[in-house]
C-alpha cells in the first residue's frame, strides 16, 4: 500500500488565517441545529427517561439499605456484571446501585451518539459535497469542525442538566445527580473529539464512524479489563479509558469531580489534533491519498453477489478484527473470574452456580450475549446498505441491466446473514481459543463456539426486521436501529422497571439459551430462525413489488 | 416499421402529485427519438417506468415487445441506460464499473470499450469518488455504448460534458443509429436534439403536447414578420393567426402561425407591401412557448 500522506503546507491559511478560519461558525451551527432538532431532542429525551426510569424504579426494588447492599454485592461479586457495567462503588448508596447499569454503559451510548453526530456534520457533509457548497460562501476552514463540536458539546451539556434534574426529581441527591449527568456529558465531549479526529483521517464518513466506534470499543474493553482484574478497586487499564474516567467520577459514591478534568483535557488534546489536520489537508481528502484502482474489473466481479461482497468487504474485515479481539479478551479473562471472588457471599454464589466452572460459564454466557447484540448491529448496518445504495442512485443502473430485483436484494441479504454468522464464528473461536489456552484445555473451543453460534437466530431476526422495513417501508428503514435499542433496553432494564413479561419477551435476545452452562434448547432457536425467515420473505417480496427510488 | 417503445395513457402518481397524467410516446425501431420537456415535467419518471423501476398506475406500456414491469430482466439485457445523475461506488474504479455493468447486462464488446475510453479521454483507473461530474457521466456512457444492445435509453446524457466531449457523444449516437439501434434521448440541449433526432416528443405536466418529425413541428411554430405597408393595416388584428401585433403608422411587426402564413400575406398585399422582412421559425421558439405555458 502506498501511503503517501497528503500533508502539504497550510498554504491558504496565511497571516490572520487562524481568526478568519472561524468565520461563519454561527451560521453553520444554526444549520446543524435546524437539521438535528428532532433527532437531538429525541435521543436526549430517551437518555433522560432511561436514567429517571431506572432511578425511580430502583426505589421500589431496593427500599432498604440491606436490599441495596445485597444487590450491589450481587454485581460486584459477579465478574461478568463488573466487566459489563463496572463496580458499585458505594453499596449503601441508592443512586450508585440504581444507576450501575447506566453508568459506563450509558456513557458509551452517549459517546457513540457524539461520534456519529460530529462525523455527520463534518466528513459526512464533505463527502456528500454539501460542505463545498457551503464552503464557497463566507465560511472559514475550521467553521464546520467547530460548529459540529459546539453542537456535540452543547447537546452533552443539555443532556447532563436534564438528566441531573430528572434524577433529582426521582428523589436522588442533587450533587450526585449532577455528577452523574456530567460523567455522561464528559464521555460525550471526549468522544466528540475522537469523532472529529477520525473525520479528518479518512475520505469516507462510514469509515470515520467505524474508527470512532472502534476506539470506543477499545476504551470499553480497557475499562472492563481494569474493573474485572481489580479486587476492590479498578486497576490501571480502567485509567487509560475515557469511559473508565466517566465511571471513576463515582456519582452518588463520593462524587470525584476532579476526574472530569481528565475527560476535558483529553477532549481538548484530541480536538487540537483534529484542528491541526484540518489546517493541513485538502478539502475532500483524507490523510491517506487515494490509490488508483484497476483499469479493468477482475473476472470474478460479474454478479450482484460479487458486487455486494466487494461493497461489504472493508466493513466486514474491520468488524472481524474487532470481534476477534473482543472474543480473545473475554475468553482470556473468563477462567480467572472465579479466583477474583473471595468474599463468603461470592463463594456461596459460585457454589450455587455450580462451582468455578459454573461461574466461568455464566461469565462467558453473559459476554457472548452482549457480543451477540453487537453482531446484530452489524447485520442491521449491512442490510441497511441496500437502502443506502437505493437512495444514492446506485441501484438504478444495476437494475437497468439484466439483474432482477430479487437477485440484487438477495445478494446483500446473503452478505448480511453470512457476515453475521462469520462474526459469531470468529467471536466463538477467539473466545474459545483464549479460554482453552488459559485453562490448557482446548476441548473448550467447541463449547464456546457453540455458545457463540446460538446467538445467530436472534441476530438474524434483527436482520429480518431491517429487510422487512427496507422492502415494505423504505423511508422508515433506520427504525431498525430503534428496534435494536428497544430490545437491548428491554433486556437490560425490563425486569428492573417491572415491565409485563410479554413486553420483555418481545426481545429475541431474551429467548437465546444461555450457553455455555445452560441447557441447549432447540425450540427457541428454531422459532427465532423461522421468524427471521418469515420477515426476510415478506420484506423481499414487498421489495419486488414497490417503486424504486 | 416496428415500434420499440409504445406508451399510451400512462399515469403515475406519487401521493397527491400526478407526475404522469395520460402520457403517450411512440418510438419506432431504428430511430433517434428526442424526448423534451421542462424540469419536472415527467421525463425521468417516464424513463423509470420504461425500466420497470416504477410501476404504472394506469395506461399501456410496451418496450421491445414486452411488459417493462413483468419482463424487466429479459428486456434489460437488450437495452442500455444512462441516468441523468450518475452516482458511482466510491471505492470502485471507473473501469471496474464499466466492466461490471456490461457483464451484468450479459456482455461487453472489449474492442469498443477500449475505443470509447480513448475517444472520451477517460482514465479508467480512478476511483468513483475521485471523478468529476462530467467524468462520472462518461463512465456511464462508455458502459452503455460499449454493449451490443438494441435500445439505448439516455436521460440527459450530456449534462456536465464539455463541448468537445459533447461532439464525441453526438458522433457516437450517429454511429449507433447507422448500426440500426434505437435511441431514446431525453435532453434539454436543442442543438443536440436538432442535429440527432428525427422525431421528437415534447411533454409538459406529465402529458405529451407535441410529437412528430422536426419538419412537422416547425409547421407549428410562428414566423416573425416586419413590413412597411402602403396603407393602414386595419384588419390584421382580427386575424386569428396573428400574435403580438405592433402597428406604428404604416409599419407593422407581428408573429404569425406558420399554417396561417398564406391568408395573412394576402391581407398584407391587399394593403400594399413596400418592404418586408421575415424570420424563419426556430425550434427554440417552439420549446420556449411550451415551456412558458408550463410555468404559467
Amino acid at each position: 500500500m502506498t501511503t503517501t500522506t497528503a500533508l502539504p503546507t497550510p498554504a491558504r491559511v496565511g497571516s490572520g488565517g487562524w481568526r478568519t478560519g472561524f468565520t461563519g461558525t454561527t451560521a453553520l451551527l444554526r444549520l446543524a441545529l435546524r437539521r438535528d432538532r428532532v433527532l437531538a431532542t429525541c435521543w436526549i429525551l430517551v437518555f433522560v427517561a432511561m436514567a429517571a426510569g431506572s432511578a425511580a424504579a430502583s426505589q421500589g426494588v431496593y427500599p432498604t439499605q440491606q436490599a441495596r447492599v445485597r444487590a450491589a454485592s450481587a454485581i460486584n461479586d459477579t465478574p461478568a456484571m463488573v466487566a459489563l457495567y463496572g463496580r458499585v462503588f458505594d453499596p449503601t448508596s441508592l443512586g450508585a446501585v440504581s444507576l450501575i447499569k447506566l453508568g459506563a454503559f450509558g456513557a458509551a451510548l452517549v459517546a457513540l451518539v457524539a461520534i456519529f453526530s460530529v462525523v455527520r456534520h463534518t466528513r459526512g457533509e464533505e463527502e456528500a459535497g454539501r460542505l463545498e457548497l457551503v464552503g464557497a460562501a463566507v465560511v472559514g476552514r475550521y467553521s464546520a469542525l467547530t460548529a459540529a463540536l459546539l453542537l456535540a458539546i452543547g447537546t452533552s451539556i443539555v443532556l447532563a442538566l436534564l438528566t441531573a434534574l430528572s434524577l433529582v426529581g426521582a428523589g436522588l441527591p442533587a450533587d450526585g445527580a449532577l455528577a452523574f449527568g456530567l460523567s455522561w456529558a464528559g464521555a460525550g465531549v471526549a468522544f466528540a473529539a475522537i469523532g472529529a479526529l477520525a473525520a479528518q483521517v479518512t475520505e469516507s464518513a462510514r469509515t470515520a464512524n467505524g474508527i470512532g466506534a472502534a476506539v470506543l470499543a477499545v476504551a470499553y474493553l480497557l475499562r472492563a479489563t481494569g474493573d474485572v482484574t481489580g479486587v476492590d478497586d479498578s486497576t490501571w487499564p480502567s485509567w487509560l479509558s475515557p469511559i473508565g474516567w466517566a465511571q471513576q467520577v463515582r456519582p452518588f459514591a463520593g462524587d470525584r469531580w476532579w476526574v472530569l478534568v481528565n475527560l476535558l483535557v483529553f477532549a481538548a488534546l484530541v480536538a487540537a489534533a483534529a484542528y491541526a489536520l484540518v489546517a493541513r489537508r485538502d478539502h475532500g481528502a483524507g490523510l491517506v491519498a487515494a490509490r488508483p484502482g484497476r483499469a479493468a474489473a477482475q473476472p470474478r466481479l460479474r454478479s450482484p453477489l460479487a458486487l455486494a461482497a466487494r461493497l461489504h468487504r472493508g466493513a466486514l474485515v474491520g468488524w472481524l478484527v474487532g470481534m476477534a479481539l473482543g472474543g480473545l479478551l473475554f475468553g482470556s479473562i473468563a477462567s480467572q473470574v472465579g479466583a477474583l471472588a473471595d468474599t463468603p457471599e461470592a463463594r456461596e454464589m459460585i457454589r450455587r452456580l455450580g462451582g468455578e466452572r459454573g461461574l466461568t460459564d455464566a461469565f462467558l454466557a453473559t459476554e457472548l450475549g452482549i457480543l451477540g447484540v453487537v453482531v446484530a448491529a452489524y447485520g442491521i448496518s449491512a442490510a441497511l446498505r441496500m437502502r443506502g445504495e437505493e437512495t444514492a442512485g446506485r441501484l438504478e443502473p444495476v437494475l437497468a441491466t439484466g439483474v432482477g430485483r430479487l437477485r440484487w436484494a438477495a445478494s446483500h441479504v446473503i452478505v448480511a446473514l453470512g457476515g453475521a454468522a462469520l462474526l459469531l464464528v470468529t467471536v466463538g473461536l477467539g473466545a474459545g481459543f483464549a479460554h482453552g489456552a488459559a485453562t490448557e484445555n482446548f476441548g473448550e473451543i467447541g463449547r464456546v463456539l457453540a455458545a457463540a453460534l446460538v446467538q445467530l437466530p436472534a441476530v438474524w431476526v434483527l436482520t429480518g426486521i431491517t429487510v422487512l422495513l427496507v422492502g415494505a417501508a423504505p423511508r422508515l428503514a433506520v427504525l431498525s436501529w430503534a428496534a435494536l435499542v428497544l430490545f437491548l433496553l428491554l433486556g437490560q432494564l425490563g425486569s428492573l422497571m417491572r415491565l409485563p413479561g410479554w413486553m420483555i419477551d418481545l426481545s429475541p435476545f431474551g429467548h437465546t439459551p444461555k450457553l455455555p452452562g445452560a441447557e441447549l434448547e432447540l425450540t427457541p432457536l428454531v422459532s427465532l430462525t423461522l421468524i427471521a425467515a418469515i420477515l426476510l420473505t415478506v420484506g423481499l417480496s414487498a421489495f419486488r413489488r414497490r417503486d424504486i427510488g | 416499421m416496428t415500434t420499440a417503445i409504445s406508451v399510451s395513457g400512462l399515469v403515475k402518481t406519487f401521493g397527491p402529485t400526478r407526475a404522469l397524467d395520460g402520457l403517450d410516446l411512440t418510438v419506432r425501431s431504428g430511430e433517434v427519438h428526442g424526448f423534451l420537456g421542462p424540469n419536472g415535467s415527467g421525463k425521468s419518471t417516464t424513463i423509470r417506468v420504461l425500466l420497470g423501476l416504477l410501476r404504472a398506475d394506469a395506461g399501456e406500456v410496451r418496450l421491445l415487445g414486452g411488459d417493462p414491469w413483468t419482463d424487466a430482466t429479459e428486456l434489460h439485457r437488450r437495452l442500455a441506460y444512462v441516468p441523468g445523475a450518475v452516482s458511482l461506488w466510491p471505492n470502485l474504479s471507473g473501469g471496474e464499473v464499466i466492466d461490471l455493468l456490461g457483464r451484468l447486462r450479459g456482455g461487453l464488446n472489449p474492442k469498443r470499450r477500449t475505443e470509447l475510453l480513448e475517444r472520451f479521454d477517460l482514465d479508467p483507473t480512478k476511483k468513483g469518488r475521485a471523478y468529476s461530474k462530467g467524468n462520472r457521466q462518461k463512465v456511464a456512457l462508455v458502459a452503455a455504448l460499449a454493449s451490443d444492445v438494441e435500445l439505448l435509453i439516455l436521460d440527459e446524457p450530456t449534462s456536465g460534458l464539455d463541448p468537445l466531449m459533447e461532439a464525441v457523444f453526438k458522433d457516437c449516437v450517429r454511429e449507433e443509429h447507422e448500426r440500426g439501434r434505437t435511441v431514446l434521448l431525453s435532453s434539454h440541449i436543442l442543438a443536440e436534439v436538432e442535429s440527432l433526432c428525427e422525431r421528437v416528443s415534447i411533454i409538459r405536466l406529465g402529458r405529451t403536447v407535441e410529437t412528430g418529425t422536426l419538419t412537422e413541428l416547425r409547421h407549428l411554430t410562428r414566423t416573425s414578420i416586419s413590413a412597411e405597408l402602403a396603407g393602414v393595416p386595419d384588419r390584421l388584428g382580427e386575424h386569428p393567426g396573428v400574435h403580438d401585433l405592433h402597428v406604428e403608422g404604416h409599419r407593422v411587426r407581428f408573429d404569425v402561425e406558420t399554417a396561417e402564413l398564406d391568408p395573412v400575406l394576402r391581407e398584407l398585399t391587399r394593403v400594399g407591401v413596400r418592404g418586408l422582412v421575415s424570420q424563419p421559425p426556430t425550434l427554440e421558439e417552439l420549446f420556449l412557448r411550451h415551456y412558458e405555458e408550463a410555468s404559467r
